[in-house]
Order: structure tokens, then C-alpha cells, then sequence
């Protein structure tokens, strides 16, 4: 069935794309790895240990998609914290930012690159559509990708609760934000059979 | 020249309390791991996400998920201080909104 992933025999997933599905993918994966930009392995001017040791950013991205990717670890969202204690999440939300969101922003990277590549590696076939075979490990790629393009999609959506959602399912086809939600219910369509295959 | 005496050996007094000051005691208080809600992840993605890294089982994984969902959050691990930051950062890797705070329960 097109934009629906099905389990291989022996592990791993299948799914046959269509030429414009394949561009489709491969556009947002690319918009995603230089949304999430560059890590220091890239502009440490050729000192590889100098990567391994810089130090991650302590302030929030500005960005909503990324805040939204890498958010504050220690701010509870719900708890209305004031003075001393807000001032303290706000110290330990910035530390463990220095020392995580590298390694995470290259997890990230690393898992749309995956999607990338592996559509380039494609081999057309009839209308230039082809059938994309995952190994296990690609498939837990492109899982963890999907659904960062999905939070990247539903954070400029604006999907801030199940009432926006339910929303942006009834525009009207005029809308401009159409398409956009298309490819997020279809993306969606795809992590739900992927992440069946690959239930434990 | 007289007879060369070795000097005694200098002695360094350590004090048994002197150390123990440094030393940091085990918090009675754990940490916890908290999975907030958000209307872009699958059910079923979450589901597998708690099952993956946790190693829970089907049920106490949907179980964590329908908190998460129907109560807005959920403790879904608890442990040391950096224990916690582990599971908040493979969170945070998951695509998940996770935090994690002292169980003031």
C-alpha cells in the first residue's frame, strides 16, 4: 500500500514512494539538518579534539522549532516557579544544555542524513517511484526523523494542543497552511506503520 | 662535623572528621523523570519510545502513555540526580518533552 510501511521478513521495513513523496522527504530532511545547523566537529577548524571538548550553549534557541526539539530540562512546565527557584532551574536547564545539546543536535543530524541518503540510494523504478528497504538500524533512523520533522512541522503549524489540531484537519483547501498539514498528516501515516514494524 | 641527625619524619595529622565533611551524602530525596504531553507524538510512538529505552513492558509502557496523555505528564523513571539527566537527554533524543525534578511526593 503506498505511504505505508510493512515489516520485512528477517527485520528491517519497506515502503514504496512515489517520485514527488521522495522529494518531498528528502526537501524537509535537508530543511531539518540546516535548521538544526552545524556542530562544532564542523567549524573547529581542523582540530578534531577541540570538537570533542567544545562546550554546547547555555541559552534556549531562539527558534521555536528548536526550543521545541531542546527544551529546558530542569523548567517545569507546569509549575509556576518564582524567584530563587526559577532562577535555579533556569542555572541547571543552561548546564545541562552545555553538555547535552551537541551531542543531541548531532544525533538529529545524523538521523535525517540517514534519510537522505538513503532516498539518494534509491533505484527508480516504473514512474521514477521505488520501493525504500530499511535495515533495523536505518528504520530506527528514520523513525527518530520522522518525528522530528513532524514536532518541526506541528511547532510552525502552531499545533499547540489537540484543538488546534482538529483545526488545521478541517481547512478549507484555499488555505495556505494545506499543504503543510497534508504532508504532516501523511508523515504521520508513515511513523505509525514504521513504528509498528518495529515494536518489541 | 658532628653526627648528622636524619630528621623525624614529618608527620601530616589527618583527621577522620576532616574528610567527612566532604563527603556527599546520599540524597533521601530521589529525582524523577517527567514526560509532559504534546499533541505531535503517536500514541504509539511514545508507547515504543518507553518500551525501547525503559525496557518496560507493553502494558506498564501504554500505561505510562495514557498518564502522559489523559493527565498531562507522568513519572516515568526515578533515580540519582544524574541518572535522571540520562534518561531526560535520551528523552530529549526521542523527540519527547521530558524534565526532570527532586519527588517532592
Amino acid at each position: 500500500m503506498p505511504g505505508t510501511f510493512e515489516p520485512l521478513p528477517g527485520g528491517g521495513a519497506a515502503v514504496a514512494l512515489d517520485v514527488v513523496e521522495i522529494s518531498i522527504i528528502r526537501s524537509l530532511a535537508v530543511q531539518l539538518m540546516e535548521l538544526i545547523g552545524p556542530g562544532p566537529a564542523e567549524d573547529s577548524s581542523g582540530d578534531p579534539l577541540a570538537g570533542l571538548f567544545a562546550e554546547g550553549p547555555s541559552e534556549p534557541p531562539s527558534d521555536p522549532v528548536l526550543r521545541r526539539l531542546f527544551p529546558d530540562a530542569y523548567r517545569d512546565p507546569e509549575g509556576a516557579s518564582q524567584g530563587k527557584e526559577a532562577e535555579e532551574q533556569r542555572a541547571h536547564s543552561a548546564e545541562f544544555r552545555r553538555y547535552t545539546e551537541n551531542d543531541l543536535r548531532a544525533g538529529k543530524r545524523d538521523n535525517a542524513l540517514t534519510v537522505i541518503r538513503s532516498l539518494d540510494a534509491l533505484t527508480p523504478a516504473g514512474e521514477g517511484g521505488a520501493v525504500l528497504e530499511l535495515s533495523p538500524d536505518e528504520s530506527r533512523q528514520w523513525l527518530g526523523a520522522l518525528n522530528d520533522l513532524r514536532l518541526a512541522i506541528g511547532s510552525r503549524l502552531e499545533i499547540g494542543d489537540e484543538d488546534d489540531s482538529d483545526l488545521l484537519f478541517h481547512l478549507p483547501d484555499d488555505d495556505s497552511r494545506k499543504p503543510m498539514v497534508m504532508a504532516y498528516l501523511w508523515l504521520g501515516g508513515l511513523q505509525e506503520t514504521l513504528v509498528s514494524t518495529l515494536m518489541p | 662535623m658532628g653526627s648528622v641527625t636524619s630528621p623525624a619524619p614529618l608527620e601530616i595529622e589527618r583527621t577522620e572528621s576532616a574528610e567527612e565533611v566532604f563527603a556527599v551524602p546520599e540524597p533521601d530525596v530521589p529525582w524523577v523523570t517527567i514526560v509532559h504531553n504534546d499533541p505531535v507524538n503517536l500514541m504509539s510512538y511514545v508507547t515504543y519510545v518507553f518500551q525501547t529505552y525503559f525496557g518496560y513492558s507493553k502494558d506498564k509502557a501504554t500505561k505510562l502513555m495514557l498518564d502522559v496523555h489523559h493527565k498531562g505528564r507522568a513519572v516515568v523513571s526515578s533515580g540519582t540526580r544524574e541518572e535522571m539527566e540520562r534518561d531526560v537527554q535520551a528523552m530529549h533524543g526521542y523527540g519527547l518533552w521530558a524534565t526532570l525534578q527532586h519527588d517532592r511526593k
